[in-house]
Parts: C-alpha cells; structure tokens; sequence
C-alpha cells in the first residue's frame, strides 16, 4: 500500500504534462453505490407514486385514475382522524422524553457512587424488543389484572382504563414510548454536557448564580442542538411508530389510536387497496418531510447560540 | 377409551374404500389410488386454531397412507389471511393447499381466481371416496364452497356457529334462569353482576372488526339483513340501531372494565376464571372451557344456542374451508389432503374433541360419532344452532372494511356515544367503499 501511495501522486504529477487530455474520472467509482440507491430508495419510490396514480386492488386489474386516491383523503374521516391522532402522538412522545431525558442527562452527570451502573440500568427499556415490550405493558395495563391499576390503589386513587378507553389510549401508549425513549434522549444529551467548557461555569459562579440560573442560562442553550437533533430523531420515530401501537391496540379501542402509520397497513394489507394506500403512503412521507424541514429551520436559527466548535 | 375409539374410527375413515367398503360389502369400485403421487411435497398454509391442530395432529397418517410429504404451518388468523392474499397476487404462492375464512374470503378468492377448481376431482372414483359427494355438505357449507358457475373451489372443512356458553354455578347462587329471549339475557346480566366481587353477568368481544361476528347474532334476531335487492348495505336501520342498544347495554352495564379492547382470547379468560356468567362466541371453545388446565369452571360450563330476538333467533354462522392454489403444480396430491381432511374420519376427530363442526351431515348426524363427543350439551347445543344458522356476514369483497368500519362504531358506543349516530357515520364510510369494490 505504503509504494502505491508514495509514487501514484509522483507519477501523476508526470504523467499530468505528457496527457492532458484525460481528466480523472470519479464516476466508475460511484457506480455500485449508485445502483444501489436506485434499486433500494429511488425505485420503491417512484414506483409507490405510480402505484398511488392507479386503482390498484389486490386480485383485480389495474387502471390509471390520476389523482382520484388524492382526491378521496380529504373526504376520508378515518384518515383525517389518523392524521390528528399522529400529530398528538408524536408531540407529546416527543416533548415528554427530551425533558425526562434532559433531566436524566443533568442527573447522570454529576459524580456519584454506582452512576456507571446506573446508566446502564437506566438505558435498558432501549435495548427491548418493541413488540415484546407491548405485550408486557399490555398485561400492565390491563384493567382488572394490571399492575398499573395495583399500584394506583395503593395510593388511593381510582382504577384506570388505560389502553382501552379513546380518551386515555394515546397518553397510555405516549407512557411506553416515553419509558422506552428517554434514554435514547439521555445519551445525545449526555454527550452534549461532556462537551461543554467549563469556563462559563466558572465565572457564573463568581457572579453568584443560582442553580437554576445555570442551567437556565448556561447549560441549556449549550445543549441546544443536541436537543434538536434528539428532538428530530424522536420526531422521526414518533412519526412513524407502529410496532408498540400495533403490539398493544391495533389502533383501538374502535380507531381512538389508529396513527396514519397503521391505517396505511390497514388499507394496503387488510383491504388490499394498494392505490389508496400508496397515496396515503406518499402524502405521510411528505409530511414527516415537512415536520423535519420545519426542525431543521429552527435549527439553523439556533445556531448563532454555538460557540465556535461545530456540534 | 375416547382415544383408542378415534383411532380405531380414523383408520377405518382413512383406508376407507378398501377398509370399509370391503368389509361392509359395498360393490368393489374403483379403489383410491392413494399411492400414485407418492413422494410429492406439499406445502399447507393453515389458520391457527384447533381446525389446524387437528390437521398437524394427525398428518403423520396421512403421509404413511400416500407418501405423501406435508409441510404445513400454522399462522394467527388476521396474519394468515393478509399473507395468503399477498402470496397468491404475486402468483407464485409458496403453499398448494390452503386454508381460507369463507366468511372474509369467499368472494374476493373467487373473483380473482386464486383456486383450483375440484369439481372434476369430486367426481373421480381414484381420488374420491364414494362417501364423499357434494350433497353430503350442508346448504350453507355449499353456498360457501361453490362459485356462481357451480364448480366447488374448496371443500367446506368446518363450520362456527355462535352459542351462548353460561357459567351453571353463577346462576345457581343468584337464582338465575337461563335466557331464552335477548332482552331475558340482558336483564339475567345485570342480576348476576357483582363487581366488588369482580363478577360480572356478560362477556363478549368489544374490540372493533372481532366484535362484529357477536353482534350479527343480536342484528339478525332484530329482524336484520345486510344487503337489500340492489345490494345496498343496510346496517343504519333500525334494526341495527335496536342491536346496537343492547350490545351498549350488555358490554357497558353487565361486562368487565376494559372489555372494548377484548376479543374472544380475553373474553374467554374472564369465562373461564369464573369472572363472567355468560359468554357469546363461537362453538369451538369447548376444549380449553373443559381443561382442568386452563379453565377454573370445568363440569360447571353450560351451552345452548343464543337466546330469541323480536323478529326470529338465528345463529350467526361462519365457516372455513380448505383449497388448492390455482398455481400448484401438485394438484392431484394436494386434492388427496384436502379430501383427507374433509374426510368422516378427519370430521369425526374435530367434532369429538369439540374444536368444530364439519360442515358433512353424516358426520354431525352419525350417532356413532356423537358417543365419542365428551360435552353432550355442547354437541346438542351445535345441533340446534345448525337448524337455526344464517351466514353471519354479507358476502362481499371487502368484509374487512365492513368489519373495521361497522366495528369501531360498536366499539365507539362502549364509551358513551350514541348507537344511531355511530351507525350512520359508518354506514356512510363503507357505503361508497362497497360501491367501488362491486363496480370494479
């Protein structure tokens, strides 16, 4: 390797005079990537596109109807429901574990006896199978043999529903998206606090701030595009959920939890209307589109708050 | 003793024109050539539940009597359903025999021409037993099995019809009679629910798209039918709304908290703990209802068929069957298995073990088969539910969409809201679904 390297920049540096025709091609190069993005990513799309373009029903012919699976979504109460229920869900699966998480990260970076352990202990609802993790808390849930209702009695409060009531069905499932996430939120966050200089800290506690002072004016706008970015990993996933709501729901009680996510199934799985459904399918990637670029807006004007080193 | 019967009977069934026939002194026809597709490998892609279980169980049999190879697998209901849909539209399914929901699938199967007509195969005397000829089948296993043209495209394997199972012991102690009208029910509900005893009068399921197949019960003794003339849906009438009603009431006044999100795997764990008096659901439930195992009430279980509404008493009836993929290229040997599990041995074997009802009369009327069935009660339950049976569901392609548009408004009424406006909402969601799929 040592030889190639030593004389390939020689002998392109001579060659360079004698043949200035040939400039260096990268292309070739490029190619299996290429192939493969093509095959994997571009291809599933445009052909997605094209299926939501047709009136495509498992087991019958295939017609060209234009934009017609649009034009039902607007007047499909089941879709407009599941696109208010995502919103809900994923707001509320993304704000509840950045501010556990970003309180776990202050917690877990203060020195103490056993913190090593700890955040081990602390990040293993990550490490879980999702759909294990559902048929466990589906149990925990349960409104006469859960322990969640166990637990509540013990400090006097009254039996809950939980996952099978519309109204306490997505901040249950929020509960074990929280529960699973947090970590995740913990670890980005952690990494950002490692990075912070100490300086700042040092002359706020000669001007005599206070702890929350600190955090307040210090801590935080330092880790803020590390929550941004673990704002939009979350967002990501939130968005797309489907394995826990699937795992403990199926979009029930009724569809009081069915997300976009898991009416697309239904519709392209269970009633085979793979036009529809392709169309669902595109409209859905188009708004988590829009949920990311709106993230990376704010981002981008966060920015003036970094101090030098790039995050 | 039951054992050793359902051997004895399966061998007679499975050799059965040799055997038998010899031995009964039939005339000698022409034999089953049970060999001549020996050493084939076919692939059975089943529906879990005891219909399986039965098939897996025995299969070995099968194979010793044809050389014949299965491989089959048995996959939860919804799974198996959508994966089957997804292999046969990529035309090169990985299965030749395939087991399917009529109830769900009969329309959309036929119309897309994923199976194998047996038509022919009924009538050859080298793949068919004399025993088993259409006839033999009951009207509504037939209206299953057969297209518009005639030709039977599967052998009607197992019928569900819904019964009522009620737990003799609560009743004793609250001095409760067993219902004979819905209304009786729904009031015997309420006496028999304690909740600071975590009793409660009525079990049945909630959760949307399952809970349509209990609720049809209710619909169809209203006086209910799902399609009219024109096959218009007609599930906002008042029939429906007065079903409805009564499911709110049952499921809301006289069941467990949390019973919307219930299908009949959790309905039957509140039965079978002793937590519920009364229980809605399908026939086949018997065995796990009588297992000293699984089930805290066994010996104390009573069946009988789903109590009268105002206008009649039916009992919602569902039923499975069991084809051949247009695309196998092993269709005779697939043929053999599928007349194998249809057989009176086969048929014999789910009844006494009380996993389902073959949908062949000279199975359910045979009194030799009835001495091996277990729960008496039960079989006489099945029987008086076979003389009042009606399809449980419209035969439509997209019955999935019925059942989920239909069933998240019953769901919708377990938390408060009200039975007509639910009904109405679904009925204009599916109404232009239906239109679209019957134009297509």
């Amino acid at each position: 390797m040592s030889v190639i390297t030593q004389t390939s920049p020689a002998a392109a540096q001579a060659a360079a005079p004698e043949k200035p025709w040939r400039r260096p091609s990268y292309w070739p190069f490029v190619v299996p990537a290429l192939v493969v993005v093509l095959a994997i990513i571009i291809f599933p799309w445009l052909f997605t596109i094209w299926m939501s373009l047709n009136e495509w029903k498992v087991g019958a012919p295939t017609t060209f109807v234009g934009f017609s699976n649009y034009l039902r979504l607007p007047n499909d109460p089941r879709f407009i429901e599941a696109v208010g229920h995502t919103l809900v869900y994923t707001a509320l699966s993304v704000l509840l574990p950045l501010l556990f998480g970003t309180f776990a990260a202050v917690v877990f970076h203060q020195k103490f006896a056993g913190r090593g352990f700890l955040r081990g202990v602390f990040i293993m609802p990550m490490m879980a199978t999702p759909v294990a993790i559902g048929l466990v808390w589906t149990m925990m849930f349960h409104p006469q043999l859960g322990v969640l209702n166990y637990l509540l009695s013990l400090i006097g409060l009254p039996p809950q529903l939980w996952v099978f009531h519309p109204a306490t069905v997505i901040p249950s499932l929020v509960l074990v998206e929280t529960w699973q996430w947090t970590p995740l939120v913990m670890l980005i966050v952690l990494g950002g606090l490692a990075a912070i200089p100490t300086e700042p800290y040092e002359s706020a506690q000669i001007d005599g701030a206070n702890f929350w002072q600190v955090f307040r004016f210090i801590t935080l706008p330092l880790i803020m595009p590390f929550l941004f970015i673990a704002g939009m990993i979350r967002m990501i996933d939130a968005v797309k959920s489907f394995d826990i709501i699937f795992a403990i729901t199926q979009g029930g009680p009724g569809s009081a939890s069915e997300t976009i996510n898991l009416y697309l199934y239904s519709v392209a799985f269970a009633y085979y209307d793979i036009g529809y459904g392709s169309a669902i399918a595109v409209i859905f990637f188009l708004l988590i589109v829009a949920l990311a670029a709106v993230m990376l807006y704010f981002r981008q004007r966060m920015l003036w708050t970094e101090t030098g080193s790039d995050a | 003793m039951v054992d050793h019967k359902i051997s004895r009977r399966s061998l007679l069934a499975g050799t059965a024109a040799a055997g038998v026939l010899g031995v009964t002194g039939f005339p000698a026809r022409a034999e089953i050539a049970w060999k001549k597709y020996s050493g084939t490998k076919l692939e059975v892609i089943l529906a879990k539940g005891p219909r399986g279980d039965n098939l897996q169980k025995y299969i070995k049999e099968f194979t010793e009597l044809t050389g014949i190879q299965v491989e089959s697998e048995q996959i939860p209901e919804q799974q198996q359903r959508q994966k089957v849909v997804i292999e046969l539209t990529s035309g090169r399914p990985s299965f030749d025999v395939v087991h399917l929901s009529y109830h769900v699938q009969k329309r959309q199967f036929e119309k897309a021409g994923w199976l194998a007509d047996m038509s022919g195969y009924l009538k050859d005397p080298s793949l068919t037993p004399p025993d088993l000829v259409e006839s033999d089948f009951s009207a509504a296993g037939l209206q299953y099995a057969r297209n518009d043209k005639g030709q039977m495209l599967s052998l009607p394997w197992s019928v569900d019809y819904f019964i009522l199972y009620y737990n003799k012991e609560l009743f004793q102690k609250k001095g409760v009679e067993v219902p004979k009208t819905l209304e009786e029910m729904a009031v015997a509900a309420e006496k028999l629910t304690d909740p600071k005893e975590g009793i409660y009068g009525f079990v049945g399921r909630g959760l949307r798209n399952a809970n349509m197949a209990m609720w049809t019960n209710f619909y169809l003794n209203y006086g209910g039918e799902f399609l009219d003339a024109k096959g218009n849906i007609l599930t906002d009438g008042p029939e429906a709304i007065e079903a409805t009603k009564l499911y709110q009431r049952l499921l809301t006044k006289s069941a467990p908290p949390g019973v919307a999100g219930f299908n009949w795997m959790e309905s039957m764990a509140s039965f079978t703990q002793g937590r519920a008096a009364m229980w809605i659901d399908a026939d086949g439930w018997a065995p796990p209802l009588e297992d000293p195992g699984a089930s805290r009430i066994v010996g104390k279980v009573g069946y009988t068929v789903v109590p009268a509404g105002p206008k009649g008493q039916f009992s919602s009836t569902y039923g499975d069957g069991i084809g051949i993929a247009a695309a196998s290229k092993n269709k005779e040997a697939a043929y053999l298995l599928c007349q194998w599990v249809a057989s009176k041995g086969q048929g014999a074997r789910l009844l006494q073990a009380g996993g389902g009802v073959p949908f062949r009369n000279s199975i359910v009327d045979d009194p030799e088969v009835a001495k091996g069935v277990k729960t008496k009660e039960w079989l006489q339950s099945v029987i008086d539910s076979a003389k009042i049976s009606k399809l449980g569901l419209p035969v439509i392609i997209p019955v999935a969409e019925f059942r989920d548009t239909v069933g998240a408004a019953l769901t919708a009424t377990l938390s408060g809201a009200d039975p007509a406006t639910e009904l109405k909402k679904a009925h204009e969601q599916f109404r232009p679904i239906l239109e679209r799929s019957e134009k297509a």
